[in-house]
This record gives C-alpha cells, sequence and structure tokens, in this order.
C-alpha cells in the first residue's frame, strides 16, 4: 500500500463534461451531423446578411428563371429570388424547431420532476400523460390550426399570431416521452444517498430538486431536445405542406415545398430544394442525438 | 392474464370518454359557422331553424350526450341491421356530416378500403423487409451491412413523407414514367393488365409509406437481437452443438420478437395518423384525405367522428399490445 503515499493528483481533475466531449468527438457521424447542423443554422440566421434581397420582392418580368448569378436557385412564379425564400423560409422553420422543442421540453421536465419527486402527484400525472398519448396527435394538431388561427391572428398580429400557434400547438402535443424518460430517472435519483444526505440537512424541496435532482437527468433531457427538434421541424413543415400552417407570403421550408407541388412538371428543383433543407436538417439533427445519447451514457463511454 | 385484458377494456371506456369529451370542447370553440354559406337573403329565423335542424340549438352538454348515443348505441344498431336485415335503427337520427347532409358512418365506410389496402400492405411490406435487415444487422454488428443499414434507417427517419412521396413522383413519373402519380381509387381489378396498373399505382404510396415503417422497426429489431445475442443461453445452445441457423433463427429471434410483435402493434395506429399525409400527396381519397377535406369545410360532426376513431384505435392497439406482451413472454404476468 506504500503507493498510495502520495496523496496528491498530479493531474487537475477532469469534469464530467470533458469526458462528454471527448466520447462525443470518437462518434463521427455525430461529428458531422453538429457540423452541419450549425453551417444550416449559421446559413439561415447569417445568410440575409450577406445575400440581402428581400424574399417577398415580386418581379414578375423575372418569374420563372433558372438558376443563374442572380439567383442561384433561380425565381418562383412570382419572381422571388428562391435563395432568399429559402434562407427566410430556413429562419422560420428552424426557429419554430426550437422554440416548440424548449416548451415541450420545459412542459416534459416540469410533469416528469413533479411526477417522479412527489408521489401524490405520480398517478395523477401519469394517467394524464397516458391520455395524452392516446390523443391521435396530427388530427388534433390540424383541427387545433384550423380553430384557434383567426383568434390569435387577430391577437397577435397574422405572423406572430400563426409562430405562437404553431409553437404552442407542437409543444403541447410533443412532451410526453420526455415526461416519461424524466419521471423514471427521478424515481430512480429519489432514492440514492446523496438527496437522503441533502435532506438531512434541511434542504427544500425546491432547492433539493433544482440543485441536486435537475442536473442529473439533464442528460436525457438534452437527448430529448435534440430529437425534440427534429420532430418539431417535421411536424411544422407538414402543417405548412397539408395549407395549414404559415400563410403563403410567409415562406417556410414546408410551405416552400407545398407551392412547388404546383411546378412539379416544369421545375422539380424547387421541390427538391426546400425537402433536401428539411431532410439535411432533420437528419444532422438526428445524428447529433445519437452521439450525444452515446457520449451523455457512462457505460459507453471510455470504449 | 383474463382479468388484466377486463380490467385493461373497463379503463379503455373512461379513456375513450375523457378523450371525445375532450375532441368535443376544442371543436365546440370553433369559430367556424355552418350556416356562413347559407345566402344573406334567407331570413334569420329561417336560419335559426336550419341551425336547430343541424341539432346546434341545444346547451353543450346535450349535444354531446346526443353525440354519444348516437355514436355508441345508435351506429351499431345499423351495422346491426346492415348484417342482418333487422330494423332496430329505423327512424333513429344518426351522425349526420355537415357537408353531405348524410350519415357521416357510411362515408367513412366507403373510405376506409382504400386506405386499409394502401397503409395495410406498406404495413406488410415494412414488415417483411425490416426484420430480415434487424435480425442481418445485429448478426453482424459493425459490418458495412450493419453501417449501411443505419444509415438507411436514419434517412427513412429524417426524410418526410411529404418529401420522399414528391421525390418519387419526380423521379418515376415525371421522369421516368413508369408510374401514375395520382391513385384511382376507382379503378377496378378484373384483368391481367388492371391488375399491373393496380400493381403500378400502389407502389409508389405503399414504398413510401414502408420506408419509414422499415426504418424504426429494423432497428428496433437489431437492438432487440443484440440484447439476446450475448445472453446465457445462447452460449449454451452452442455449447451443446446446435447449428448456428438453429441457435440465431430458433432461439435468438423467437425471444427478440417479443418487443418487436408489441412494437408492431402499437405502430398501427400511428400508420393511419402518418397515412394522412402520403394520402395527400398521392390523392388517395381515405379517411386521411376525408379529414383534411372536412377540416376545410368546417364539417365539425365528421371531424369528430373521424378524431375520436384514430383514438379508439390508438387506446385499442395499446391494449393489444399489452396483451399480446403477457401472452407471449411467460416471465411477465399482470395479475
Amino acid at each position: 500500500m506504500t503507493e498510495l503515499s502520495q496523496p496528491q493528483p498530479t493531474k487537475p481533475p477532469r469534469s464530467q463534461w470533458y469526458d462528454v466531449w471527448d466520447q462525443f468527438r470518437q462518434h463521427k457521424g455525430a461529428m458531422m451531423g453538429a457540423t452541419l447542423f450549425f453551417l444550416i443554422v449559421a446559413a439561415v440566421y447569417l445568410g440575409p446578411y450577406l445575400w440581402d434581397i428581400d424574399p417577398t420582392k415580386t418581379a414578375i418580368r423575372e418569374r420563372n428563371q433558372g438558376p443563374s448569378l442572380a439567383h442561384p436557385f433561380g425565381t418562383d412564379q412570382l419572381g422571388r429570388d428562391l435563395l432568399a425564400r429559402m434562407m427566410a423560409g430556413g429562419a422560420t422553420s428552424v426557429s419554430v424547431g426550437i422554440t416548440a422543442m424548449m416548451l415541450s421540453l420545459i412542459l416534459g421536465s416540469f410533469v416528469g420532476v413533479l411526477a417522479g419527486f412527489f408521489r401524490k402527484l405520480d398517478g395523477p400525472l401519469m394517467r394524464l400523460t397516458d391520455l395524452f398519448l392516446a390523443l391521435p396527435l396530427l388530427p388534433l394538431l390540424l383541427v387545433m390550426m384550423l380553430l384557434f388561427r383567426e383568434p390569435l391572428n387577430a391577437a397577435f398580429g397574422l405572423e406572430r399570431g400563426i409562430f405562437i400557434l404553431i409553437v404552442s400547438a407542437i409543444g403541447i402535443t410533443s412532451w410526453m416521452p420526455t415526461a416519461r424518460i424524466v419521471r423514471g430517472d427521478v424515481l430512480a435519483l429519489k432514492e440514492r444517498e446523496f438527496v437522503l444526505a441533502a435532506r438531512s440537512i434541511g434542504t427544500t424541496n425546491t432547492r433539493l430538486i433544482t440543485r441536486h435532482i435537475l442536473p442529473n437527468v439533464l442528460s436525457p433531457i438534452m437527448v430529448s431536445a435534440t430529437l425534440g427538434i427534429a420532430t418539431a421541424i417535421i411536424t411544422e413543415s407538414a402543417l405548412s405542406f397539408l395549407g395549414l400552417g404559415f400563410p403563403p407570403d410567409f415562406p417556410t421550408w414546408g410551405r416552400l415545398l407545398f407551392d412547388g407541388v404546383d411546378y412539379l412538371q416544369q421545375f422539380p428543383e424547387r421541390v427538391i430544394w426546400p425537402g433536401l433543407a428539411i431532410s439535411l436538417t432533420v437528419l444532422s439533427v438526428n445524428y447529433l442525438g445519437d452521439g450525444l445519447r452515446d457520449a451523455l451514457d457512462p457505460r459507453i463511454r471510455g470504449r | 392474464m383474463l382479468t388484466f385484458t377486463i380490467r385493461r377494456l373497463v379503463l379503455a371506456i373512461p379513456t375513450l370518454l375523457f378523450i371525445s369529451l375532450v375532441i368535443f370542447l376544442l371543436l365546440e370553440l370553433a369559430p367556424g359557422d355552418p350556416m356562413a354559406q347559407v345566402p344573406l337573403t334567407v331570413p334569420p329565423e329561417v336560419k335559426e331553424k336550419m341551425r336547430e335542424a343541424l341539432g346546434l340549438g341545444q346547451p353543450v352538454h346535450i349535444r354531446f350526450w346526443k353525440w354519444i348515443v348516437q355514436f355508441f348505441w345508435i351506429e351499431p344498431q345499423v351495422l346491426i341491421d346492415h348484417y342482418f336485415g333487422t330494423a332496430f335503427s329505423e327512424g333513429k337520427l344518426r351522425v349526420i356530416s355537415w357537408q353531405t347532409r348524410s350519415p357521416v358512418m357510411d362515408i367513412v365506410v366507403q373510405r376506409i378500403p382504400q386506405t386499409l389496402w394502401v397503409v395495410g400492405t406498406a404495413y406488410v411490406v415494412a414488415i417483411i423487409i425490416a426484420l430480415p435487415i434487424g435480425i442481418y444487422s445485429a448478426y453482424r454488428q459493425y459490418s458495412w451491412f450493419d453501417q449501411l443499414g443505419t444509415f438507411v434507417s436514419m434517412v427513412g427517419f429524417s426524410v418526410p413523407p411529404f418529401f420522399s412521396g414528391v421525390l418519387v413522383i419526380v423521379i418515376f413519373s415525371v421522369q421516368l414514367g413508369w408510374f401514375p402519380s395520382i391513385y384511382d381509387t376507382t379503378h377496378v381489378v378484373n384483368s391481367w393488365d388492371s391488375f399491373v396498373y393496380q400493381l403500378k399505382q400502389m407502389i409508389m404510396p405503399v414504398m413510401v409509406l414502408a420506408l419509414q415503417i422499415t426504418a424504426q422497426l429494423s432497428r428496433f429489431m437489431r437492438a432487440s437481437m443484440l440484447d439476446n445475442l450475448n445472453q446465457d443461453y445462447v452460449r449454451t445452445a452452442r455449447a451443446k452443438g446446435l447449428s448456428e441457423y438453429v441457435v440465431v433463427m430458433v432461439h435468438v429471434l423467437r425471444n427478440s420478437m417479443i418487443p418487436v410483435v408489441t412494437v408492431i402493434a402499437l405502430g398501427i395506429p400511428s400508420i393511419f395518423g402518418g397515412a394522412i399525409i402520403t394520402e395527400q400527396v398521392f390523392k388517395v381519397n381515405g379517411i386521411g384525405q376525408l379529414l383534411i377535406g372536412a377540416l376545410q369545410a368546417n364539417d365539425l360532426p365528421m371531424v369528430q367522428t373521424l378524431t375520436f376513431i384514430f383514438a379508439v384505435l390508438i387506446v385499442l392497439f395499446n391494449l393489444i399490445a399489452d396483451v399480446l406482451y403477457g401472452i407471449l413472454d411467460p416471465r411477465i404476468r399482470y395479475d
């Protein structure tokens, strides 16, 4: 036991997140997904500063043009520049995806933590989750879009109203998986010694949850966050594709695809660009989530 | 097992009632007026009568009760009358569509075969493709086949049906001209040529739907096989000299199928929901398209009934999945 005579560690301690990052870098698909996702996000948010054509400006004389230097993606039936529209649409789609994901995450974690932490709330809250899981989500989303569109438009203006509607509709219908995962983890954590220790020195429930429980359930929450972005983007595009999403003069990727379907025979590229953008974003986010799940799982880490 | 099934069936009733109430109250908030299309020259008192004829005059709870009675009591009687020629439902008011002023269930029954044909075929095709892929990728984990399978299923997850559908239309109908882009539901199969035409028009929607289902199922099959391949009983089976085929295809596969079968059962209702988009892309006039049309026409009884049918499917298949789990895996007993 004399080897242990030097009690001072020579290296500074590594934080958990450093290990996670090391593992994450090993996953080639995840790195590629992350790079691609940040490229797409940068392109849709910063791109309009470089390519400053107004996406809603019509120029009838220049309609239905093919790709050229002035319009790399061509123009649509009203002469609007498709590259600018793709960037504007992407900004909307990605914003909707991220905001809806945040909403569903907050709802899901809230319900999950409450259900896992307080035994009295567990039964009712989980029954509620089961009920929501039994609802037919896509039809209900469509119904919600149809019913609340006009009141919200009147209250918040056309674009803001529909944004709030889509984000809250997607958020309200997609929090259940997160809640279930978080509840399971909280149930296991609650029985651990450090929670008992914290409670024995008189930590209040609120502090216990924010200080000890939440940081420990962060990894499943992060994984469902990435997957949540993917589903939110797909759902928003599906709504726009069915003609129940954003109004026509307010481009999103789903709306551009929907508009392009009418000109499928003559200009198939009008469908392919937005479709490709949606698919690539979702694919990159899915790979990102896959890598994150592996990196955050301590059983896999270090292999 | 039987008591568990009965208990779950009994529990399903309040769940379904609650869901129908949620849908009903949601629709109750609808700003749309079914009288909006009626000309302005019609005097208000006539409009009021038409409103009452649609059953809109009464308070909410009475209308909800009436809908429940119509859906759960009168519609089954209609079904019995239809099969046995009895006259239970004669003179009773059924759920009437505002669009066509004909019973909602009649229209639904007309539309269901189209959906079932396309969605059902897609599901069967997907299962047939997904299971071998899942089995082989698990057996040769990290081989090029497995990597390819992972990539293809990632793509299947990520490409939404409204893009993959449109993409195959661009390639196979517009560019190559092999398949028709619109699904013709009036087509009657009565000869070899018409059968070939039916096959041709079914290929694209079926493949688009099957891609998505295959992606999920093959991942599930792979994960489940991997869980079982490292178990002790597999080593025992190999040690006693069983052939590799018997070890994998009999011992491991049968155990791995337990979760997969339940996933297959759970996926069936979501396929009906997901098929709404595919039906829209290929213009299949199934129940998904019926729902979209009813939504746009503000036909609330139709929307209410269709959404509720989707909910019934979800609850029913959840129940089936739970029961299947118990039947297939003797270690799981609920009582």
